[in-house]
């Protein structure tokens, strides 16, 4: 429906009433009902998310653990993972490369190539990639999986065996998450300067030495920190929009593939957010 | 109105027939009492006021038509699914908090769907509660456990390690059941323990209820729609109809129970059909 209608203004709005007059006299009134009523619905998700959040935190370190549980997590949300993180890293770093010797050509200043792609690499677009390719395949498969057993009753199972679904869920999810994304993340980065330095030094014409001991001389410790930190909060997003979706799923196959959906939207969306805000904190001062 | 309290938990089992008067509805002092529960779903009303009491030892069978809100009432005492108003009591106190936990950890229940674990194998999931928790076992000890379990319910030690989805919905619903019993628990639902099993399967597992109930003194709470079922596992019998508890006696009353829904129930509807 009409959530997206832009605030009615001048001769617009006659044309825009007369479309929603169908409802009731109350056109306008109506529209601005309706914007509350999306506008009330987001916040409370973001209420019911934060106290989800809240809830499987407070249980990390609350016995029992399941660490059997919390092994295949790790592999199934890191290693696993671990080529798709790969391949996007190794093609981003080239194409980087690619762009910014044909930037840096305008002001006769090819030689910033293996710094900024390290730069670019480390602190933006390999977490942010990384982050999103692991929210694609991860927060979906999560998603689906809890939401299958919700909607087949596996959750109230566990529950009927004394076992409290969010322990044995949730947290080994979310700590596999925030363990594994840095993980990821660093491969990531350094595969990224890979593909950054394979280009630069077959394409560009760079010199391999010299290629590497720019990027090493240029590279702080706070921008790898930085890299980490952001992978580690982008881990816990995709692990607890899995879970929350998963958790929330609607009966039958539709309400399952929606969860799914649902979570990797809600994921990418909340990890550009989350990455602008740490970009913040992090360079601001 | 505070029943008594039903003491002694672990007591010996007793193995006569439960509430020796028939209709023993409201008052005295069951292991679980429920009272004037009521729940509604967005679209409907499904339980408009259920008294019931299930008493230590004793084997009670719901029945109901389809939809009549058998399985809700069994979520409904769970905790699964929140009442609107009513209340459940095990052995005198609210079903909560840290009663609700003890009244776990010597439960089982049997999901009408199986509600089997996918990513464990049969066994691992016969053994659920035997490899965590408190009392919890080595790996081979629970797995014998398991396996015994699966016999019980006549499969063989062949399924244990494969994974619920390769087996045929019968066996699903078996290995549920000897999830249920895993561990021995006092307490134990089961929804629809035979629906979707051949007739020898069936009396296999009504024998195995049976069982449970009198040998090892276990409180078994069990839907059906199989009338022959009924006869050959219940102590008492309670028929929900439109919300309430419409019927409800020892077994041996049921064919006079001169309850019409109840009547049109045990003929199939074939006389006195009342239907609305
Ligand atoms: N989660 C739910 N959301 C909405 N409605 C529900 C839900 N669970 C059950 N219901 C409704 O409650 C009613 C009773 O359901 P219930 O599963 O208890 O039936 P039942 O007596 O067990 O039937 P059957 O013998 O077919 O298993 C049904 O009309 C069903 O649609
Ligand atoms: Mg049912």
């Amino acid at each position: 429906m009409g959530q997206r209608a832009p605030i009615p203004a001048g001769p617009v709005a006659s044309t825009k009433a007369s479309l929603v007059s169908m409802r009731g006299p109350l056109g306008i009134g109506f529209l601005l009902a309706a914007i509350g009523r999306s506008t009330l619905a987001a916040i409370r998700s973001i209420g019911r998310i934060s106290i989800f959040a809240v809830i499987a935190v407070s249980h990390v370190l609350r016995p029992p653990f399941f660490f059997r549980e919390l092994s295949q997590q790790l592999l199934a949300i890191g290693f696993l993972s671990l080529p798709v993180v790969g391949l996007t890293a190794l093609f981003t770093g080239g194409a980087l490369a690619l762009q910014i010797y044909a930037g840096g050509a305008r002001f006769n200043a090819e030689s910033v190539v293996p710094a900024l792609v390290a730069i670019g690499i480390v602190r933006e677009l390999g977490p942010v990639i990384g982050g999103l390719m692991v929210a694609g395949r991860v927060s979906a498969s999560i998603a689906a999986e809890i939401g299958t057993m919700r909607v087949t009753e596996q959750i109230d199972a566990l529950e009927t065996l004394s076992t409290d679904p969010i322990k044995y869920l949730v947290v080994p999810r979310l700590l596999a998450g925030v363990i594994t994304m840095p993980c990821l993340t660093f491969i990531g980065d350094t595969v990224g300067i890979l593909g950054g330095f394979l280009v630069g030094t077959q394409r560009l014409g760079f010199n391999a030495a010299a290629y590497i001991q720019n990027t090493w001389n240029f590279l702080e410790v706070d921008d790898v920190t930085s890299s980490l930190v952001k992978a580690a909060v982008f881990g816990f997003i995709i692990a607890i929009m899995g879970c929350y979706h998963g958790h929330r799923s609607e009966r039958g196959a539709k309400g399952v593939g929606r969860a799914a959906t649902n979570a990797v939207v809600t994921a990418s969306v909340l990890i550009f957010t989350a990455n602008y805000l740490l970009t913040e904190t992090f360079f601001s001062a | 109105m505070t029943p008594a309290v039903n003491t002694a938990q672990n007591g010996p089992p007793s193995p006569q027939v439960a509430s020796g008067s028939g209709r023993a509805l409201i008052e005295g002092a069951g292991l679980i009492e429920i009272e004037s529960l009521h729940k509604a779903f967005d679209r409907e009303v499904v339980l408009r006021g259920i008294d019931l009491s299930i008493d230590r030892g004793e084997s009670l069978v719901i029945v109901g038509q389809s939809g009549s809100g058998k399985s809700v009432l069994l979520k409904c005492i769970l905790g699964l699914a929140k009442p609107e108003s009513g209340r459940i009591l095990f052995r005198g106190r609210p079903l909560q908090g840290e009663n609700r936990t003890e009244f776990l950890d010597q439960f089982g229940m049997l999901f009408q769907g199986g509600a089997l674990f996918d990513s464990l194998t049969v066994w691992q999931n016969v053994a659920f509660r035997l490899l965590r928790g408190k009392n919890r076992k080595r790996g081979s000890e629970a797995r014998a456990i398991a396996i015994e379990k699966l016999h019980r319910v006549g499969l063989e030690a062949d399924v244990a390690d494969r994974y619920p989805a390769e087996l045929s919905g019968g066996m699903q619903k078996r290995v549920g059941l000897a999830r249920a019993i895993g561990a021995d628990p006092a307490v134990i639902f089961f929804d629809e323990p035979t629906t979707g099993l051949d007739p020898v399967r069936a009396n296999v597992i009504n024998a195995l209820i049976r069982d449970i109930v009198d040998e090892l003194g276990a409180t078994a709470v069990t839907i059906t729609h199989d009338m022959s079922s009924v006869r050959a596992i219940a102590h008492r019998v309670a028929m929900i109809h439109d919300g309430i508890i419409g019927w409800s006696g020892p077994v041996d009353s049921m064919d006079q129970s001169g309850n019409p829904q109840m009547e049109a129930f045990l003929n199939g509807g074939l006389s006195a059909a009342r239907t609305d």
